[in-house]
């Protein structure tokens, strides 16, 4: 009954915090639409040379994931925060950590979709083949995305009992997040470069320790960052 | 009514709450018996609905005790909030979900998924707007929807905060007919109030809170003169 009835709880978040995003105008396209601009600002930057925009795609596309995942964190609280709607998700009974693990989902789905599509404006702009490694490029994504979204769910949690929460959710998350963004950058550009030194490997086992270790302590802690 | 009163189902005592450098509650105590109704009263910003939030578990005292249906509010938070139910201020409704949305999800997080959906949304008339999205209903439907997510809960202790603000009488009618069937099952209901009239028929008791503490108390019968004496000038 008890493991149920979380599960319950769980599909509930998840189900309710992608359809209100779904139906909200200011959702999943505005964020995509991040997304897609700091890409093409990035390519305006590097200029014409395709050998510079090959170099630099990697980068650019996690940078795009990145702060575009820090749009969505912010609004996967702020749903809540309009109309009081927090004060009654933490009065229902059973364990915070559903409420956190719910979120986490529907931020991992609403992320793994925004990648897709920057992955494809990405592949065009800076005219990237698919490498012969992809299964292990797409398990380094993954690796990276859970990394990104665990963190990012956990701050918001912490930055929406402030006022300053768009400001503070930033540079809460900036520093926590160079470890993530480091291995996924380095393990992503071993595979485009046919990852012939092998160096792929022991990126993604620092993305895996790093995931499992945050994914432990931010479900223990959210019962303290979201209480008053 | 007056046959459930005999045991006490929400005992908060000396409970202070401050905000910064700035005590809003400095020791307010309050009992509540099973089939009793406590309305509080008081000027804006003495503490009411600081003191409900408290009892609710959604903010920690700085000091003072409160029990629950038996439960401490601060060893046992999820056990209390199994047996309140709480109506703040806002309806804390998701705008993007439907009407029976929302009461899906609530009954959801309650665990009790097969709730009666439909008939908690006849309850509170509001069928023929079930499967439109709550963020084009007026602030009295939000209202009475959050009424019914109230009743899915079947609580033992209300909670509420200024409940009748934006209802029409009807919706006067059903938040009381909530409280009434509440008290009947053996609850209790703690009820901030900013006016008495909604609420006549229903109120045991009333108290004032002045100050962060609980001033006075009085029967619910004796508050009209002193009303009627307040405004008389």
């Amino acid at each position: 009954m008890g493991r149920s009835a979380d599960w319950g709880r769980i599909r509930a978040i998840a189900w309710k915090d992608l359809t209100a995003e779904r139906r909200s105008k200011a959702g999943f396209y505005s964020v995509a639409a991040l997304g897609i601009t700091i890409l093409v600002l990035f390519g305006f930057a590097l200029g014409p040379d395709t050998r510079a925009l090959r170099d630099a795609a990697v980068g650019a596309l996690w940078l795009a994931v990145f702060f575009a995942g820090v749009l969505t964190f912010n609004r996967s609280y702020q749903v809540e925060l309009d109309g009081g709607a927090l004060d009654t998700l933490l009065l229902y009974g059973g364990g915070r950590w559903t409420i956190f693990t719910g979120k986490l989902l529907a931020n991992l789905a609403f992320v793994m979709m925004m990648l897709v599509i920057v992955l494809i404006v990405g592949a065009v702009l800076f005219q990237v083949q698919v490498p012969a490694q992809w299964p292990t490029l797409l398990a380094v994504l993954a690796l990276g995305v859970i990394g990104l979204v665990t963190l990012g769910t956990f701050y918001a949690a912490m930055a929406s009992r402030s006022r300053a929460r768009e400001v503070l959710l930033p540079l809460l998350l900036f520093p926590m997040m160079v470890p993530v963004l480091l291995a996924a950058i380095q393990a992503s550009k071993a595979l485009f470069g046919a990852d012939l030194m092998q160096e792929s490997g022991a990126w993604m086992r620092l993305l895996v320790a790093y995931d499992l270790v945050f994914l432990i302590i931010t479900h223990l802690a959210f019962e303290y960052v979201i209480e008053v | 009514m007056a046959s459930w009163k005999s045991h006490t189902l929400l005992d908060a005592r000396d409970i202070a709450r401050r905000f910064g450098a700035r005590w809003v509650l400095r020791g307010a105590s309050i009992t509540v018996a099973s089939g009793e109704v406590v309305g509080l009263l008081g000027a804006n910003g003495s503490g009411k609905s600081t003191l409900l939030r408290v009892l609710a578990t959604l903010l920690r005292p700085n000091a003072g005790t409160a029990t629950i249906a038996g439960y401490d509010i601060m060893r046992e938070p999820d056990a209390v909030r199994h047996n309140i139910g709480f109506l703040a201020h806002t309806p804390g409704l998701y705008d993007d979900l439907t009407a029976r949305e929302n009461l899906v999800f609530a009954a959801a997080m309650l665990g009790s998924p097969a709730a009666d959906i439909d008939g908690a949304l006849e309850r509170v008339a509001l069928t023929h707007v079930a499967d439109e999205r709550v963020r084009g209903f007026s602030a009295g439907m939000q209202r009475r929807l959050a009424i019914a997510r109230l009743a899915l809960s079947r609580p033992r202790v209300l909670l509420l905060d200024e409940p009748y603000s934006n209802l029409d009488t009807a919706g006067t009618v059903l938040m009381n007919s909530l409280i009434t069937d509440t008290v009947d099952a053996g609850g209790a209901a703690l009820v901030v109030l900013h006016e008495l009239a909604p609420s006549a028929g229903v109120i045991d008791r009333l108290a004032t809170v002045h100050d962060g503490r609980i001033a006075s108390g009085f029967d619910a019968a004796e508050a009209e003169p002193r009303f009627a004496l307040v405004g008389a000038d």
